[in-house]
């Protein structure tokens, strides 16, 4: 299945980035191959929760593997059937690595307020 | 007239001033009203104290999908620059506190899917202190659209006499809803270099706007005279010195004005309220302008 991990650079190497709406990037791994491409995540001025979201379901992501999520991004993934998980650290094959081995827990709602990606 | 006192710091005097001018001008006969547009925290009505008459509901239009029509086209959410409205699984997700209330969602909707309906976004205090109309907005706790409040306020602008609209800090949207339309802004500041930098940000934005204005001086005596000086190089006009007087705080801090504390003062307000008033017929020249 595909997840999508936010992520502070392009490759499975890189840090699981915790901002979910405001993330560099979306890895979107293939769990059983490995096989990956990185999105870039444009952000924008509001929304970035919701516009993240979006971006995920239309890439056909499952799962996503992320630190914080808010609560817009959070009702967007569910509207998508797209499981969540949060708290996520590491590297992005490290995230991807506990989801198969299904040692992440899967949130049962965001885990920060809007805006907390924003430094705000 | 319709009478703006904005500034760009915070804490430079504007309920001060539009409070003090309101009662004042009341008292020499004129129709004032004075309606605080600073709807994220409105102080006005601690200092001029109204009996309240009424209270209304401001609302906004905001879109109501009715999923059996939805067809999932995604028009919706493209035409949303808020991620606002979001097609999902031929489901339209709407988040009504990002809504501006555009339109365009249900304007594009091609399957007739969508509907305006209101959303409250706050109330309307409608009352009167003494001879003062006084109206005060106030933004429902976790609500963005203080524009769109602002302008539920500024729809009780007086047809005739004296408006005196009481701003929010700063130079974004929220001043900029205050300021449309005013025949005259006040840009209160004090001289400070905190002061002077802000007062420069609203100095460009009400000469963006168009708008005659000339700025006050509050807190007159402390920080140096790099704000006399920018005033006097840009030839903005200082209409009003209000002392650094431990006195006019004291009497703030116990939400009472300076007029009705100090009585020595109420020569300085009715002066400002003259001024302005003969202002307002377009006699004041600022460089803004000539530019």
């Amino acid at each position: 299945m595909k997840v999508a991990v936010s992520s502070q650079g392009r490759t499975l190497d890189s840090q699981v980035d915790p901002r979910f709406g405001r993330a560099a990037y979306f890895l979107l791994v293939e769990t059983e191959t490995l096989e990956f491409t990185a999105i870039e995540n444009a952000g924008g001025q509001g929304g970035a929760g919701i516009a993240a979201g979006k971006i995920v379901i239309d890439a056909g992501a499952q799962a996503v593997l992320t630190g914080n999520c808010g609560p817009n991004a959070e009702r967007t993934l569910r509207a998508g059937n797209v499981r969540l998980f949060t708290d996520v650290t590491g590297t992005v094959a490290e995230a991807v690595e506990r989801f198969k081995n299904g040692t992440l827990v899967e949130a049962s709602g965001p885990n920060v307020q809007s805006h907390a990606g924003t430094g705000n | 007239m319709i009478l703006t006192i904005a500034s760009g710091k915070g804490g430079t005097g504007k309920t001060t001033l539009a409070t003090n001018l309101a009662r004042v001008a009341s008292r020499a006969g004129r129709v004032v009203r004075y309606l605080d547009c600073d709807v994220e925290e409105p102080n006005g009505h601690l200092f001029l104290r109204p009996t309240v008459l009424e209270r209304r509901v401001v609302t906004v239009e905001i879109p109501r999908v009715d999923s059996t029509r939805c067809t999932g086209c995604g028009l919706c959410g493209r035409i949303c620059q808020y991620h606002a409205i979001v097609p999902i699984n031929r489901q339209a997700l709407v988040f009504d506190r990002l809504c501006h209330s555009c339109g365009g969602c249900w304007r594009v909707c091609p399957a007739d899917a969508i509907t305006p309906e209101p959303m409250t976004i706050g109330e309307l205090e409608i009352g009167r202190s003494d001879d003062v109309d006084v109206v005060t907005g106030r933004l429902r706790i976790g609500f963005a659209a203080t524009p769109a409040m602002i302008r539920g306020v500024k729809e009780h602008i007086g047809p005739e006499g004296l408006t005196i609209l009481d701003a929010p800090p700063g130079t974004s949207c929220p001043v900029v809803a205050s300021l449309r339309g005013a025949d005259f802004v006040l840009l209160t500041t004090e001289p400070t270099p905190f002061g002077l930098h802000d007062l420069t940000l609203a100095v460009e934005l009400v000469r963006e706007l168009g708008i005659p204005f000339a700025a006050a001086i509050n807190r007159d005596g402390i920080g140096d005279d790099r704000v006399d000086r920018y005033c006097s190089s840009e030839g903005i006009e200082i209409l009003l010195r209000l002392p650094d007087d431990r006195r006019i705080a004291e009497a703030y801090s116990a939400g009472r004005m300076a007029v009705d504390a100090l009585p020595e003062y109420e020569g300085l307000f009715r002066e400002l309220a003259e001024t302005i008033e003969s202002r307002s017929t377009g006699a004041v020249s600022t460089k803004g302008e000539t530019d």
